[in-house]
């Protein structure tokens, strides 16, 4: 299935902004992150479609995963 | 006194006399110092009713017992008079260095009463305080300004200024510090305008006195490490400044677009934090004492300069429908030179360009480019003509209510108590709503910054679509942001310290008995008195509500579609919780708070 990763501030360090991932049925956001080779100490958000998720949230087909490391400001 | 000088100068405009007085001793330890005792002073020295613009108005710029302490971001001050926009209490904060060279002079808090005749600036070093001609200075943008008073008083010396936008009583007039810094919001300008007082400039020599230095190190060092070791402060706030924001509040699908039309923008990779690191970024300042530095300077064709804010590009960007980051660092520069903020500003003309769109402006109404979505040259050319109050830029300049207004239309303001809406769409986050409709300013975000546990998760994530605890949650961030801005620190530091840290630093410094929880305490005061102070002034609970778009127009697309704000099942809860019936205290309440 197709999975399209989102990536910001210092995790684009060393990759592309936007990765698109080929995943399979079952597979979580900690498998994606492990593809990307991201420590997962350094991720503060997750989100799937713009709406909350965790690192052992199932993805679907089509489904856009927003990484964000710890990020704040006001 | 630790922590405190325990003197206030008082300065009569009009009949131009400087008199020195003890701070009050008992005040000072309720309501703490800087937004805490300034509201207390104004309370106790003004009629709420009086017309903000007159002279029988007052503005007190005060610091707190740690501005000027060697502690972490112990550099605010606070300006806190009648608001000409809102008509409520006005307390705007500002960093930079000002605030703590002020403390250095041996004073704690000026209080500047009356009109003078003509222009005139302050100077204060140490003990001489100076009223001095300012006519030559009339006229002049900040960074001029700043700098002919550096040149007669030395390099040494800080100055606060306001620009043309103050003096011709811009309801959305800034006051600016060190070329860059602003109390923002309030139009507290527009009073310092309305007296005549163009710039205060100030050069000290005294330590504040510290009542344990030993205790104090060991807490300073704590902290310190605190602030390194949070991703925000330690990481993501110095490497991006706060426009990092942008991106995740459009993921989130929360970033205000074409005056909160709609809540994505399509475009905000452009004008992203990230974006404006990669492109612009020449290096990261800090203000007093702040290991932090969020602060940007950038550079955009040959000129230099204090870089945009998150709010402040989402107010020209996103706001505005511009994409294009040179434009908007541009228009920042613009509203520093002519002291406007920049939140109020951004969000008038977007206003503006809805009344555009709606056809209640006219074309010919302009005679200057179009205020239509997306329009750069707009946006340089209005903010232009805001700050020297020309042609529309007149009419621009009362702020987005009074513009609306004007059209018969209101409702397409979108601000609380007539103050602009920052940045952040309440309708998918529903305890920042219930907090901006409860703000004692108006539409505000750092009067309670719920964005940090409804979005960012810190200290903890909470779901911001419901509504569970949220009211709660909103009540004590107003009652420990207001103790915060009373000590003199920077928000910024709420997200690697506690309620009991600040207690630490506070008691080490003025050898206070306070916990985490007394010091919660002591906000919920300052929170109750700034509210009998909008009371008074005839701002009742009527004015505790949201823009009807917000309230009634559901978010149309992208991950918060559907929403929008469920005040009417939180502002119950809330009043109840603060002990208030339709939005005013109790006498019980009053009691148990000492006020």
């Amino acid at each position: 299935m197709d999975i399209k990763v989102k990536l910001f501030a210092y995790l684009r360090e060393g990759r592309d902004k936007v990765v698109l991932l080929d995943m399979n049925e079952g597979d979580t956001i900690k498998k994606a992150v492990k593809i990307l080779n991201i420590d997962p100490k350094e991720i503060s958000i997750l989100l799937i479609n713009g709406r909350d998720a965790n690192i052992d949230s199932i993805l679907v087909q089509g489904d856009t995963v927003s990484i964000f490391p710890p990020v704040g400001g006001g | 006194m630790n922590g405190y000088n325990g003197k206030i100068l008082r300065v009569n405009l009009r009949e131009k006399t400087v008199k020195v007085e003890d701070i009050n001793t008992h005040d000072a330890e309720r309501f703490i110092g800087g937004r805490g005792l300034g509201s207390k002073i104004l309370l106790d020295e003004i009629d709420p009713k009086v017309d903000a613009l007159s002279p029988d108005n007052k503005l007190i710029v005060i610091t707190g017992p740690l501005t000027g302490a060697p502690v972490p971001t112990g550099g605010r001050y606070m300006v806190v008079t009648k608001s000409p926009l809102s008509g409520t209490v006005a307390s705007s904060n500002s960093g930079g260095y000002w605030g703590a060279e002020f403390k250095a002079t041996g004073y704690d808090a000026i209080i500047i009463e009356d009109k003078s005749e003509k222009p005139v600036y302050i100077n204060i070093e140490d003990d001489k305080v100076e009223i001095r001609d300012g006519e030559h200075l009339w006229g002049k943008l900040v960074s001029e300004t700043t700098k002919a008073l550096k040149t007669a008083h030395g390099e040494k010396a800080k100055v606060l200024t306001i620009g043309p936008a103050g003096e011709k009583l811009s309801n959305i007039a800034a006051i600016i510090n060190d070329e860059d810094r602003a109390a923002g919001r309030s139009g507290v300008g527009a009073v310092m305008g309305s007296k005549n007082l163009k710039a205060i400039v100030v050069k000290g020599s005294k330590k504040t006195n510290v009542y344990d230095e030993e205790k104090l190190k060991e807490v300073v060092s704590k902290l310190n490490k605190q602030i390194k070791e949070d991703g925000v402060t330690g990481t993501g706030l110095p490497a991006y400044g706060t426009a990092i924001l942008v991106n995740i509040i459009n993921e989130n699908g929360v970033f205000p677009t074409h005056n909160f039309q709609t809540s994505q923008f399509d475009k905000a990779e452009e004008i992203s934090g990230e974006t404006l690191a990669n492109d612009h970024l020449i290096k990261r300042t800090a203000c007093y004492r702040c290991p932090i530095g969020c602060g940007r300077y950038v550079r955009i064709h040959d000129s230099e300069g204090g870089g945009p804010e998150y709010e402040t590009i989402w107010a020209f960007g996103s706001n505005c429908g511009i994409s294009d980051i040179k434009a908007i660092i541009d228009a920042n520069f613009w509203c520093n030179e002519y002291g406007l903020d920049t939140i109020s500003t951004g969000a008038t003309l977007a206003a503006a360009m809805e009344l555009r769109e709606k056809g209640y402006i006219k074309e010919e109404d302009l005679a200057g480019p179009d205020l239509k979505f997306g329009n750069t040259e707009a946006i340089i050319y209005w903010t232009q003509k805001m700050g020297s109050r020309e042609g529309f830029g007149h009419k621009l300049g009362m702020g987005s209510y009074r513009l609306c207004e004007s059209y018969g239309a209101p409702e397409l303001s979108m601000s609380v108590k007539k103050l602009e809406i920052p940045a952040y769409d309440p309708r998918a986050i529903q305890g920042q709503g219930v907090q901006y409709a409860t703000s004692n300013r108006g539409g505000c975000h750092v009067r309670g910054y719920l964005i940090s546990p409804e979005i960012l998760g810190s200290p903890v994530k909470l779901d911001r679509f419901a509504l569970e605890g949220k009211a709660q949650w909103a009540k004590t961030f107003q009652d420990l942001t207001a103790a915060i801005d009373s000590l003199g620190l920077c928000l910024f530091s709420s997200f690697a310290f506690s309620a009991d840290d600040y207690a630490e630093l506070y008691n080490a410094v003025t050898g206070s008995q306070h916990t985490g929880e007394s010091l919660i305490g002591a906000g919920e005061r300052i929170y109750n008195l700034e509210r009998v102070f909008n009371l008074k002034a005839g701002i009742d609970g009527s004015y505790d509500t949201l823009p009807k778009r917000l309230l009634e127009e559901e978010i149309a697309e992208g991950p918060s579609k559907g929403n929008v704000t469920k005040l009417s099942v939180l502002l119950p809860e809330y009043y109840e919780l603060r002990g208030w019936v339709d939005g005013a205290p109790t006498e019980e309440k009053l009691e148990s708070l000492g006020l």
